[in-house]
């Protein structure tokens, strides 16, 4: 069993480091959007498997949450976003997609190395769990700072949210109201970036935010 | 007791609410100032009792404040005792005469909320008993000094000083804050009483002086952190002056005692050097600064900068003879400074009360346009008059005793073993003597040119005698002031517990001293008896007065003045403070001033007057402060460009960061 939980867990968790660097090739955002459900629906199954392993029953109320709504409400929220805003589809990069994709690969060897070296006596399986949040929460930073276009910038930022629950759940004692929590400031979050999004675009007839940058009057 | 004591404080603090509901009420002054000085009254009781009392043993209180893992510890032994009686007895004196001078305040609403607070925040500190309440309560205190400071915010300069007044207080918590990190250790014991179980090893305990001399000096005043003092001593309203100057400073000397003499251990030899420098400069260039000045307000700032170097001689005195094993010389050194702690608190309170009295008579801080207050003022000025003769080191009050104690350790050193002490300790005796020799002087110029003479100006001519509560405080000052002057054993006898606990050892008993005399180290030495001096001066007075009365005539008769022949009758030609000072500006000014003095002599056959323009320079502001400032400036420019980067960018930036951060620890050995 427990050679087995391991190796499943692992995988899973790998899977979402792997689903992250997807998203870092999209150019088109309803593919972006889909990705980000994939990402979704492997961060509920690492979490349900982490319930079972750890015979944590409010584990499964987490996995449920991320299901509902980071797999299918608010993907299908941004997917009418972009449909009701007309935004234009493709996503403009700051850097080319293989420099991002390069610096991905950095950046996950570099939190393996931070997490490896810093929780010499943790049990391997939080470690390795570490290990693998932290470079999701890394890889979506880099997509919020490669982006040009504000959906995928909160595209990013709910991948990066992923990572952290990821780090919750493989800590073992998490307690639940931390987890609610934070899911719930992320709605939150959710909720106020959507309503800028509608004012930035009432105004500018747009979402790139070059528009905004252009309307403060400063230099790129 | 301590928890009376923190009863005391609650009090203080829930008037503040009060104090804001009736801010404009006209009942709201004698209620505020009315509570504030019962409650200080108790206080000073409560601390009297514990300093006179025979129980040794502190009482200590743990309130479930602060650090959930801490608490709020506060202790009241001898040390805190005595300094919660100079904070408590200066706060009822302000009350007192807040009860009289608050009726001319013209925006009560910035005054009487942050009052209470500020004599709360000045009580905690000297009863906290970990680093966190101690500089909660310190922050506290700068902070309600600070709104007071900027009650008059409109009045030009205010908020210069302010300002400046902030940005220093920041620095000296900062700098009190690594202090207590230092001696906390890496275990965390941020109580006192751990602090003092584990003395720091001596590399960190240097640290710790230095540290804890920045922290408490650029509070206290000492130079080179003194320049925001002088400006924001005077902006406050007078009884406020008089508690920032008295004792907030007070407060500030209280944290270096504590650190220095209780928390960080034994002292190395070299600890009294820099003591003894800083307060040998310190006196004599905060004298300087006050002979330079014409504002009164402002020349009694200088001269408390003045009075925290004599105390910080006292202290670098006591620190030598401790390092050097000699408890009784380091004992009699302590008590000198202490006893000037007190001393000065009485002096320079009464010296503000009275400028405050003139300021609310005259409208006026500028010597060179008061004058002839003598007359209108009577009372007024003969209660200056004790606080310039007590500030000046004269006998039989009570600034000689403590001075005169400072030059009797000063005497003793020759005994030290070390040779830097053996040069350096004469040298600030010197130094010492200069001060008070200096002083002197600038109290002559301040009480000749505001109180004697001529009114140079209507607003000088028409002042009116202050109230009767005003001099009442005044009264009870100048009362003390005679009293410590002409029975100081009884004050240096009750400093004995204070002494005994922080160098082992006391002076000799005073109390059975025959004639009330004191005897600092052996009766074949040297004594000093008030009482006789001031008996003597009584009689001798009394004798003279009744002979020129008696023998000569007794008529009083009114004449003009003797003005070199010249029949001018304007008040303008009398002696000036500028010309009363010029002497000493010409000696010591041309030096550590920068004073120029240019004559501007119309052409032949103009008739316009020739003009004497004095240009001073404070050197220190323009070595020291100036080049910080314009670099501080310099840099915030470059940044402000940070402030407008787009959101992408400020995401990079705090990618970067991160990212930064997280290869420093994995490279990190």
């Amino acid at each position: 069993m427990g050679e087995l939980s391991y190796d499943v867990a692992h995988l899973l968790a790998g899977s979402l480091v792997l689903v992250s660097f997807m998203q870092l090739y999209q150019d088109r955002l309803y593919a972006l959007l889909n990705i980000f459900a994939l990402h979704a629906l492997v961060l509920t199954l690492s979490v349900a498997w982490q319930a079972y392993v750890q015979e944590a029953p409010h584990l499964y109320v987490t996995a449920g949450i991320a299901l509902v709504f980071k797999a299918i409400v608010i993907p299908v929220a941004l997917h009418r976003i972009i449909v009701k805003l007309g935004i234009h589809r493709e996503i403009e990069t700051v850097v080319g997609v293989g420099p991002t994709m390069l610096l991905g690969m950095g950046l996950v060897a570099l939190s393996m190395v931070v997490m490896l070296r810093v929780t010499t006596d943790a049990d391997p399986l939080a470690r390795q769990d570490l290990a693998f949040a932290l470079s999701v929460v890394l890889l979506g930073l880099l997509v919020m700072v490669t982006r040009r276009n504000a959906v995928s910038q909160v595209v990013g930022f709910m991948s990066l949210e992923n990572g952290l629950v990821l780090a919750a759940t493989g800590a073992k004692g998490m307690p639940l109201v931390v987890e609610i929590s934070v899911a719930f400031s992320i709605l939150i979050a959710f909720i106020v970036i959507g309503i800028f999004l509608f004012r930035i675009r009432e105004r500018f007839d747009s979402v790139d935010i070059q528009t905004l940058d252009r309307f403060r009057g400063e230099r790129r | 007791m301590v928890h009376l004591a923190l009863i005391g404080a609650a009090v203080l603090i829930a008037i503040v609410p009060v104090a804001m509901l009736m801010r404009t009420s006209s009942h709201g002054r004698p209620i505020v100032y009315g509570i504030s000085l019962i409650v200080s009254l108790a206080l000073l009781a409560i601390a009297l009792l514990t300093l006179l009392g025979s129980s040794e043993a502190a009482s200590v209180a743990v309130l479930p404040l602060g650090l959930p893992w801490l608490g709020a510890h506060f202790r009241l032994d001898a040390l805190a005792a005595f300094f919660l009686a100079v904070v408590n007895l200066g706060c009822a004196a302000a009350s007192l005469f807040a009860l009289g001078y608050g009726r001319h305040e013209h925006d009560p609403q910035r005054v009487l909320p942050f009052y209470p607070a500020f004599l709360a925040g000045m009580t905690l500190v000297v009863l906290a008993a970990d680093a966190f309440s101690f500089l909660v309560a310190w922050e506290f205190m700068s902070l309600s000094s600070w709104a007071l400071v900027m009650a008059h915010h409109r009045v030009s300069d205010n908020a210069r000083a302010g300002y400046i007044y902030l940005v220093m207080a920041s620095f000296g918590t900062l700098a009190l804050l690594l202090t207590f990190g230092l001696l906390a250790g890496p275990g965390g014991g941020y109580t006192f009483a751990d602090m003092r179980a584990v003395p720091p090893s001596a590399g960190l305990a240097a640290a710790v002086l230095i540290l804890a001399l920045i922290g408490t000096g650029s509070k206290a005043g000492l130079v080179p952190l003194h320049v925001w003092l002088p400006l924001a001593h005077p902006a406050a309203p007078s009884h406020v002056s008089a508690l920032m100057s008295g004792v907030m400073t007070k407060v500030a000397v209280y944290g270096f005692v504590r650190i220095v003499f209780d928390l960080a251990g034994e002292p190395a030899w070299w600890w009294s050097m820099v003591v003894l420098a800083l307060g040998g400069i310190t006196a004599v260039m905060g004298v300087l600064y006050a002979l330079m000045q014409h504002d009164l307000k402002r020349l009694l700032a200088y001269h408390t900068v003045e009075n925290i170097g004599i105390i910080f001689i006292g202290f670098g005195l006591a620190l030598a003879f401790k390092a050097h094993g000699m408890p009784l010389a380091a004992a009699l050194a302590l008590t000198a400074g202490l006893l000037h702690v007190f001393n000065h608190s009485v002096f320079k309170s009464l010296l503000f009360f009275g400028a405050g009295a003139v300021l609310n008579a005259t409208g006026e801080r500028d010597m060179e346009h008061l004058g002839g207050l003598i007359h209108r003022m009577p009372q007024t000025a003969f209660v200056f008059l004790v606080g310039c003769a007590a500030i000046s080191a004269l006998p039989p009050l009570n600034g000689f005793v403590s001075e005169w104690l400072t030059f009797q350790a000063i005497l003793l050193s020759p005994a030290l073993p070390s040779w830097g002490l053996k040069f350096l300790v004469p040298a600030v005796g010197a130094l010492l003597a200069l001060s008070a020799a200096l002083a002197a002087a600038c109290f002559v110029k301040a009480f000749g040119v505001t109180f004697l003479g001529r009114p140079r100006t209507p607003a000088a001519a028409g002042a009116q005698e202050t109230d009767a509560l005003s001099l009442a405080a005044m009264m009870v000052l100048a009362a003390l002031c005679l009293i410590a002057g002409i029975l100081p054993g009884l004050f240096i006898d009750s400093l004995a517990p204070v002494v005994q606990a922080l160098v082992g050892a006391r002076m000799p008993v005073q109390h059975g001293v025959e004639w009330l005399s004191i005897v600092p180290v052996a009766e074949s030495r040297s004594s000093y008896n008030g009482l006789l001096v001031f008996v003597f001066m009584v009689i001798s007075g009394w004798l003279a007065a009744l002979a020129i009365h008696r023998l000569a005539s007794d008529r009083l008769r009114r004449a003009p003045p003797w003005d070199c022949g010249y029949p001018d009758p304007s008040p303008i030609t009398q002696y000036s403070a500028s010309s009363f000072a010029q002497p000493i500006r010409r000696v010591f000014g041309t030096m550590v001033f920068r004073a120029r003095e240019r004559v501007e002599m119309p052409p032949p056959g103009d008739s316009a007057p020739a003009r004497l323009t004095v240009e001073l320079r404070d050197l220190i502001w323009d070595v020291l402060y100036a080049p910080i400032a314009s670099g501080v400036g310099a840099a915030a420019t470059r940044l402000n460009a940070l402030q407008f980067l787009t959101i992408r960018q400020f995401l990079s930036l705090v990618f970067s960061a991160l990212v930064f951060l997280l290869l420093v620890l994995a490279i990190w050995p």
